[in-house]
């Protein structure tokens, strides 16, 4: 490798784009010439699908329905898990008495959950947003009370001498300070709460990115399938870029603080 | 003439592990004064501190202040951690800093409340710096943040906890004579704690040292030395000198026995 090229390597972040494109390349050349298979339609096929599907309004339907039952799983997981978490991590009563039964808890799969819910929930909506609620509330949860516990003895002292009630000490105190590590709980769960969402929407449902592409696949529409995949990707990639940007305006003072931009 | 502040006999002992900090501890602080607390490390400085401060009870005797006894955190006697990196919110300006010591207490419309709050960045020099953040800061503005924000309070004294010993010799330099300007131009009444002799000197008007664990006071001086002070005239003058030694040796005393005594018990 010359000299030129390795330097190109290190210092340009091109260089991955290019392999993405270049193992689409692969696949186009394999697809067309070296494995004639219905399985593995060259992208060409897969984007033709992948357009006419979105021509048509049903990649977005299905996109909305599997939106709208994830984040009302996860918002409801972040919204109780803050909230159970800064009430665990300030009030050791309530520390002492919980943290054995999360750390019961929190090992099983999220999967797990479903036979059970199967049985009380349905198989409806709502068996979907328990499911996705229950698995993405542990890692907020864990990682809010881990962060209030982190702070520092003398920041309460602080906030003491300065006459702070309890309330004012949540809002200038306790939720700032551990707000790095809600977020980190929060960016884990956002990425299981897609999950969930899709493999509910595998299991049973009648719309969703992950009924669509369990479908293609039972009705051999398999460029189809792949559209789904394609689009499955697409918004994760979305929704990862969105919630950091969102999280790098909120914690600005603690990437600047720790040094790390 | 009645005390000002002063701490009476006040003991502290640790439930945990039955050992005391200090015993006994005795001694008043005067209307305006400027008192220096040294001692070896272990000697329950902070610890005293923190009581006096309100913010954990002693195990015996009690701190009065003006008519009472201080049985919380109070406006009129604000606290100074040396740890300014976590006592300033490194999520707040300078501003919202300052400002959060008096923006549920005081009954003053906000814009008034931010002119004060700005008159005590003022007062330490950081008025340019009001919507800057902590970490835009160097360690010695980081300390007068934090020194601002108690002032804005409108205290009568400041209990300072080691508070430039983190920082360099040069903004050290400069935060002692800023202290002692305040002191003087605000009519404070400060009791500061250090574990450095020379700025004990320099700074107070009477010094007095702890021994080592458990902590009791070992020894008082007043220092007849003229404000302003001067940093390095003041440090050469006959008296400062003979103060020094005198303390130091009492210090250097205090360490050896103190040897002494941990030995005996690894013995016994």
């Amino acid at each position: 490798m010359n000299a030129w090229m390795q330097r190109w390597l290190r210092e340009s972040r091109f260089a991955g784009v290019v392999l993405v494109l270049a193992l689409l390349g692969l696949w186009q050349v394999s697809a067309l010439y070296w494995i004639e298979t219905p399985t593995w339609p060259p992208v060409t096929r897969v984007l033709e699908a992948w357009w006419a599907n979105t021509a048509d309004g049903t990649l977005f339907k299905h996109l909305l329905a599997t939106l709208w039952r994830q984040m009302l799983g996860y918002g409801l997981a972040a919204v109780l898990g803050i909230a159970f978490g800064l009430a665990m991590g300030y009030f050791r009563i309530l520390y002492n008495l919980f943290e054995p039964l999360v750390e019961i808890l929190r090992p099983i799969p999220g999967p797990a959950y479903l036979p059970v819910l199967v049985l009380f929930v349905g198989i409806g909506h709502e068996m979907k947003v328990v499911l996705i609620l229950l698995a993405s509330f542990f890692p907020i949860l864990l990682n809010t009370y881990s962060g209030v516990r982190a702070i520092d003895r003398v920041q309460f002292d602080t906030a003491r001498t300065l006459g702070l009630t309890t309330m004012q000490t949540f809002r200038d105190l306790v939720l700032p300070a551990a707000s790095p590590q809600i977020l980190t709980g929060m960016r884990i769960s956002l990425a299981i709460s897609l999950i969930l969402a899709i493999l509910g929407e595998m299991i049973v449902s009648n719309d969703g990115l992950g009924y669509f592409t369990l479908l293609a696949q039972r009705t051999f529409k398999i460029p189809d399938m792949y559209a789904g995949i394609f689009t499955l990707a697409l918004f994760g990639y979305v929704l990862n870029r969105l919630f950091l940007l969102v999280e790098a305006r909120l914690i600005r003072w603690h990437s600047e603080s720790s040094g790390r931009v | 003439m009645a005390s000002y502040l002063e701490v009476d006999h006040l003991g502290k002992r640790f439930s945990a592990h039955g050992r005391s900090a200090f015993e006994d501890i005795s001694f008043s602080v005067a209307r305006n004064g400027f008192v220096a607390l040294i001692g070896p490390s272990g000697c329950g400085k902070s610890t005293l501190l923190h009581i006096m401060a309100g913010l954990s009870a002693p195990t015996a005797g009690a701190i009065r202040l003006k008519t009472g006894p201080v049985t919380g955190p109070r406006s009129d006697m604000m606290i100074v951690f040396q740890q300014y990196t976590k006592s300033i919110f490194p999520w707040k300006t300078v501003l919202e800093n300052v400002m959060l010591g008096v923006k549920y207490q005081s009954q003053l419309p906000r814009p008034e409340l931010e002119a004060l709050c700005r008159a005590q960045l003022d007062l330490v020099g950081l008025g340019r710096y009001a919507h800057y953040h902590p970490y835009q800061l160097s360690g010695g503005m980081q300390q007068r943040v934090a020194i601002a924000r108690a002032l804005a309070r409108r205290p009568d004294i400041l209990l300072m906890d080691e508070p430039f010993s983190a920082l360099d010799a040069m903004m050290r330099v400069e935060l002692q004579d800023l202290l002692l300007k305040l002191w003087q131009e605000l009519g404070l009444t400060i009791l500061f704690v250090t574990h450095d002799l020379d700025e004990a000197l320099y700074l107070a008007q009477r010094v007095i040292l702890l021994s080592a664990s458990p902590g009791k006071v070992a020894d008082q001086v007043a220092v007849p030395l003229e404000y302003p002070r001067q940093q390095v005239e003041t440090r050469s003058e006959p008296v400062y000198l003979e103060l020094r030694e005198r303390l130091y040796r009492a210090m250097v005393a205090q360490v050896v026995a103190g040897r002494a005594a941990a030995e005996a018990e690894v013995r016994a």
